[in-house]
């Protein structure tokens, strides 16, 4: 009874429709883009680099869990676990074998890579809501082999991670030096997603989340695309994930956890599901509320649930879908 | 001392009985879900942290006006069955006509915010819930030691379960419930007041959260995350099973539970993930779920 209904109401796409793009769009596009370049150049002389550094980490994770939601209209509930594995990994990688960063962020990057396209493979057996709780199921699982394995460290997880020397010879010791890697980084996964999105294969992805039944009729392996949009979502990840490990120079259970999963839900819905730039919004207004509500303890949980709670009922559309729709361009 | 499989019977059976618990609770846990997501299409993540409410209200019940188990045993479910209908009512029945992501994300944020309250009131060391000096102490069979209050949790889940089935089934309610299922537009050409059926049907489905959480309140302690932990293990179980069916869901909890059980003998490293192995299991083979109608 319940899988006829879900599959009826396909139909109702949870995202605005695209508004048309025309060339100016991808001027103003190209123009917002270069925008971020000058700031993150400029930023790190007027604002902490770690603060940034962890915006730019988490910006990153969110881009790629929009590209997952936004543009595939795939919810997935465990991106934690790509996240949080990548980062195990790229750290164990980095303190263990004694890896350059470059090389510790790549295994962690291939990581994700792998275990999104075991647990993609899986989860798009099932559609709608089961999707949602496939993935939160099998990221749990993933949670529990980081606390039971013994190379994560258990309840420590792994601290004192090496930030060593790029290519072995740029040392990372710096704030500033490492922070040019994370904006060099972020910027490479930005145009990345950008360029899927706006890619033949990103438009099959949006008729296949407008009308999965209709790109199945018009001859689209919609499995095939979906396997390829969450892998690359969980790559990207993955990215973000092994970055941050560099960055903290900590891998830990939080990465794993559901918590981590809800928290880039969050940012995606604050900052627009579907808009290019919506999820860099989203990061950077978590991220800045979560630093400075810190003090208040367990207040982040409730004061994080409020926002869900306040964003689902009275602005789906997100800051970056606000602009938008106020701007009639697609952001 | 008697041993299978190089295990002591004793051992064996304990855990099963375990086992049979846990499972007891997914079964009413899954219920709920299959129930809400069956008329309101919406899946329930607050499930978990009403479960702990429940237990919660209890406790509260006990400590605060020195209402014992049997009355809470009533009383909270009814409680957070009250405080369900108002969640429905303000926010939930705002989105009935919006992509069930929504739901999914509206109910989580709820979870978190019934969480966090009750984790800043009460912290995550867990609160002591004393089993109702009725059904303490124990009987003493020729294989295990059975404890009085757990036989007594398995019993009274597997009641409320078949009565769930009884009302749903066998009553012209649940028919109307089932109507309305399939097909609420032509449910309520007929008459049926839907609105109304939808947020009874999401008091009930909470209520069965709260009355296993009173059931669970004595067995582990009363803890602010309790309802966390178990509710990802509860999606798996929906997975496994499918949710188009109420004896299904009722079969697939106890079912995993005593797996886990066995798990927790034989294998105790896996026992945290078997359920969600089984899940993999499941998918590879019948996508459906066990007891699910389409793929």
């Amino acid at each position: 009874m319940a899988d006829t209904a879900a599959i009826a109401s396909v139909d109702a796409a949870p995202i605005l429709p695209a508004l048309s793009e025309g060339r100016d769009v991808r001027a103003l596009h190209r123009k917002i883009m270069l925008g971020i370049a000058v700031f993150l150049a400029v930023a790190p002389f007027v604002l902490y680099p770690v603060f940034l550094m962890k915006v730019l980490c988490f910006g990153l994770f969110a881009l790629a869990f929009n590209l997952l939601l936004g543009y595939g209209g795939l919810l997935s509930f465990g991106h934690a676990a790509y996240f949080g594995m990548a980062s195990y990994l790229c750290a164990y990688a980095a303190k263990v074998w004694g890896l350059t960063p470059e090389l510790a962020i790549l295994c962690g990057t291939l990581t994700a890579a792998l275990l999104g396209l075991v647990f993609g493979a899986l989860a798009i057996r099932r559609q709608g809501i089961y999707f949602s709780m496939i993935t939160l199921a099998l990221a749990q699982m993933a949670f529990f082999f980081s606390l039971q394995a013994k190379f994560t460290g258990g309840e420590d997880g792994i601290q004192a991670v090496p930030r060593g020397a790029l290519f072995g010879t740029i040392s990372l010791a710096d704030d500033r030096a490492l922070y040019g890697l994370v904006a060099v980084v972020f910027l490479g996964g930005l145009l990345l997603i950008y360029r899927i999105i706006h890619s033949p294969f990103g438009q099959v992805l949006k008729a296949i989340r407008d009308n999965e039944p209709r790109a199945i009729s018009l001859g689209y392996r919609v499995n095939q695309y979906k396997l390829a949009v969450f892998v690359l979502s969980a790559t990207l990840a993955g990215l973000a994930g092994s970055t941050k490990a560099i960055v903290f120079q900590l891998a830990s259970l939080t990465d794993v956890h559901w918590a981590m999963s809800g928290e880039v839900v969050l940012m995606t819905l604050v900052g627009g599901m579907g808009t290019v730039f919506g999820p860099i919004v989203g990061a950077l207004v978590i991220v800045t509320m979560e630093t400075y509500l810190a003090q208040f303890g367990a207040w982040v949980t409730i004061i994080q649930g409020v926002v869900f709670v306040l964003c689902v009922l009275l602005f789906r559309e997100g800051i970056v879908g606000l602009v938008a729709r106020i701007a009639r361009r697609p952001l | 001392m008697t041993t299978i499989f190089g295990v002591p019977m004793q051992a064996l059976f304990g855990q099963l009985l375990l086992g049979l618990i846990n499972g007891s609770f997914y079964a009413i846990l899954s219920l709920g879900l299959a129930i809400i997501f069956g008329l309101l299409n919406i899946i329930n993540f607050a499930h978990g942290a009403l479960y702990m409410m429940g237990a919660f209200v209890a406790w509260m019940l006990l400590n605060y006006l020195g209402v014992n188990y049997w009355w809470a045993l009533g009383l909270a479910p009814l409680i957070v069955g009250a405080f369900g209908i108002v969640l429905e009512r303000v926010l939930i029945a705002r989105l009935y006509k919006l992509d069930h992501l929504y739901g999914l994300l509206l109910t989580f944020g709820m979870a978190l915010i019934i969480q966090g309250l009750f984790r800043n009131s009460y912290g995550v060391s867990g609160l002591p819930y004393a089993i109702p000096p009725e059904l303490s102490g124990g009987q003493r069979l020729p294989f295990m030691f059975l404890p009085n209050y757990r036989a007594w949790v398995v019993v009274a889940s597997l009641a409320v379960c078949l009565a769930t089935w009884l009302v749903i089934e066998k009553t012209k309610l649940g028919s109307y419930l089932r109507a309305a299922t399939e097909n609420p537009t032509l449910v309520q050409a007929f008459g049926v007041n839907v609105p109304l059926f939808l947020t009874l049907t999401y008091g009930f489905g909470v209520a069965l959260a709260g009355f296993a959480g009173v059931l669970a309140a004595p067995i582990y302690s009363v803890n602010p995350n309790m309802g966390a932990d178990i509710i990802i293990v509860v999606f798996a179980v929906v997975v496994i099973g499918g949710m188009g069916s109420i004896l299904g869901s009722v079969i697939t909890g106890f079912g995993l539970g005593l797996i886990e059980g066995l798990t927790k003998v034989f294998y105790p490293e896996a026992s945290a993930t078997v359920i969600f192995v089984i899940m993999v299991l499941v998918l590879l083979v019948k996508p459906a779920g066990l007891f699910g109608r389409t793929a």
